[in-house]
């Protein structure tokens, strides 16, 4: 018994190992609070960078579309409008497609390997880098697509998004690709939000006698719409950020009009084109773009967040 | 009687036609683009590969003859690449280990966690833009402006969010009978950690890791005004201290200039981009499916 209680006594841990506890311990906050830092780091490098351009136009900055680094007037309404549409029209093509691919492969209208093929393919593109997205773009939807521009123009000319006469590179181009791009993440978003709804209330619809379909708009869908909504939102948030497939194919130009067939700008194309030879004023101003262009983000972001906790689903 | 037959004329199968014909060709419209994209970018880019292409440099743009080869552009990537890595794993596993193993969910926890989904939703040209200010414009790298290494810092910022959140992630689906048996035998908290959690999470974590850096390695917009472009090889340490050419930047470059023969290199560099980015994503779905399966046994 006493032999067995020194023994006891010489197993206390040595004070180095415990300070050792200690340094990993807190080593390990420090790395985890470096998010909080670099966060916070960019909003107000950003913010600073852009305080000239911000004191001097002020909100003007957001409504004037004037860019013009010799008379240094800088307007980025052209870019913002362009971020805006490009991301919500791409948006609207994009959620039925990607919505109506995830019933598609949720539902039992193939063999399960089918879908799961599919599944994992549509998750696969999402993998493939923009740059190649844009390169793709000029080479082949800009020739393909340019008789059906043509086509729009002549039949839907009065509308004033099909106006002009199409040019090689527009915003309507900039819109398709960013479609291509959404696809995937509104798919496999979708996807596991259907997944995740409970058999037993698909069980119950058919058992009180619905149909397919009336089940999918009734049950299945308002109960995935959370997760999907989120889905949603992370494309857009992707969408207004993206920059070098819209940069590729969108034509950057500053000159503002209202029609789709035009070229356009969007932030992130204006800053891609102008940040590497900008100076003065300029690089100010850039910044101030990219402010807003972190706060749009930021805002859809943190949004999308916060739809996820307050109505994600409890069964 | 009849009501118990299937028929075909009743409203409700009707619309239940419709609709699913409706889903079909949503399905038709999203994937055919789809699959006619990846086969394109494999077809095209793979009819430009020759041998030359990974040993020679690009030549400058308006030589409509030959275009050269793209290996200053293909060992900036892995350089650019391996820097952003060096970064951000560490940085991004120590802070998922802070998160899963000592963290109470407390409100610090909630905010780091919610820090790195905001930051995972940040748009990589605005991380280009952060690096640009706080390192390329001040000159604080040795007085270099821009280089490889401004790139790769760029890039770490990209990443980090994803190693954070699979270390998170993959650490707390370990079961919790593990650390009591390690803390148990008398075990102190950072070798259970290092010898008993980490090593039972790692192969999740090594999915979720490689997979942020495939998709880091094809990231351009940071990189545009953080590494530039090159046209010259990498001979040396001190050349990470300059300009440096990633593919990315090269497809971006070259797909804009007029001359076909760049527009060829473009080609060339998007397949073999392509084609490491996929075989990485599809070889880690594989291991994955493979865990799970050996896990259920």
């Amino acid at each position: 018994m006493e032999e067995k209680l020194t023994l006891f006594k010489n197993r206390k841990r040595f004070g180095i190992e415990k300070n050792i506890d200690i340094i990993f311990k807190n080593t390990a906050l420090v790395l985890s609070s470096f998010v909080a830092i670099i966060l916070l780091g960019i909003i107000l490098v950003v913010f600073f960078q852009s305080f000239e351009s911000f004191s001097r136009y002020g909100l003007k900055f957001l409504v004037t579309s004037e860019w013009n680094p010799v008379k240094d007037e800088y307007g980025a309404f052209t870019a913002i409008y362009g971020t805006l549409v490009t991301s919500f029209l791409s948006l609207l093509i994009t959620i039925p497609l990607g919505v109506g691919t995830a019933i598609f492969i949720t539902e039992d209208f193939v063999p399960k390997v089918f879908r799961e093929i599919i599944g994992s393919f549509v998750e696969l593109l999402a993998a493939i880098p923009s740059v190649v997205l844009g390169l793709w773009a000029i080479f082949v939807m800009e020739p393909f697509f340019k008789a059906f521009f043509v086509f729009l123009h002549n039949f839907f000319g009065w509308i004033p998004l099909f106006s002009t006469e199409p040019t090689a590179r527009n915003s309507l181009l900039a819109i398709l690709i960013l479609v291509v791009m959404l696809l995937p993440i509104v798919t496999s978003i979708a996807r596991d939000s259907l997944n995740q709804v409970p058999k037993k209330l698909r069980n119950a619809a058919y058992g009180i006698g619905a149909s397919r379909w009336k089940t999918i708009f009734s049950v299945i869908l308002p109960a995935a719409l959370s997760g999907i909504m989120a889905g949603v939102l992370l494309a857009l948030g992707r969408a207004m950020g993206e920059t070098m497939a819209v940069t590729m194919i969108i034509g950057n130009s500053n000159a503002f009009s209202w029609s789709l067939l035009s070229p356009g700008y969007t932030i992130s194309s204006m800053l891609a084109n102008q940040f590497g030879e900008a100076d003065g004023s300029q690089v100010s101003s850039l910044f101030y773009a990219a402010f807003v262009l972190m706060i749009l983000s930021l805002v859809v972001n943190i949004f999308a967040q916060w739809l996820v906790k307050k109505f994600s689903l409890k069964y | 009687m009849n009501s118990l037959y299937y028929q075909k004329r009743l409203s409700r199968n009707i619309g239940d036609k419709f609709f699913t014909s409706l889903s079909v060709i949503c399905a038709l419209i999203a994937i055919l683009p789809l699959i006619f994209l990846v086969t394109y970018i494999l077809y095209k880019g793979g009819s430009q590969i020759t041998p030359e292409l990974f040993s020679l440099e690009p030549n400058p743009p308006g030589d409509d003859l030959d275009a050269g080869g793209i290996n200053p552009a293909l060992i900036g990537t892995l350089i650019i690449t391996s820097i952003a890595s060096i970064i951000a794993i560490p940085v991004g596993v120590g802070g998922g280990i802070y998160l899963a193993e000592y963290s109470k969910g407390g409100a610090f926890s909630r905010f780091i966690r919610f820090g790195v989904n905001v930051l995972a939703g940040v748009p990589s040209i605005i991380a280009g833009v952060f690096i640009y200010a706080l390192i390329v414009s001040t000159r604080i790298l040795f007085g270099s402006m821009y280089s490889g290494l401004a790139g790769g810092m760029a890039l770490s910022i990209l990443m980090l969010p994803t190693v954070i959140k699979t270390t998170d992630e993959g650490l707390k689906l370990v079961p919790n009978e593990l650390r009591y048996a390690s803390l148990g035998v008398g075990a102190s908290m950072y070798t259970t950690i290092l010898k008993v959690t980490l090593p039972s999470a790692f192969r999740s974590i090594a999915t979720g890791v490689v997979l942020g850096i495939a998709r880091a390695a094809g990231e351009t917009a940071p990189l545009i005004f953080t590494a530039l472009f090159s046209y010259y090889y990498i001979t040396g340490f001190g050349d990470l201290f300059y300009e440096m050419g990633s593919l990315a930047v090269l497809i971006y470059n070259f797909a804009l200039e007029p001359y076909d023969a760049q527009n060829k290199l473009a080609w060339a560099a998007s397949f073999i981009l392509v084609l490491s980015i996929l075989s990485v994503n599809i070889f880690s779905r594989i291991l994955a499916a493979f865990t799970e399966k050996t896990k259920r046994v």
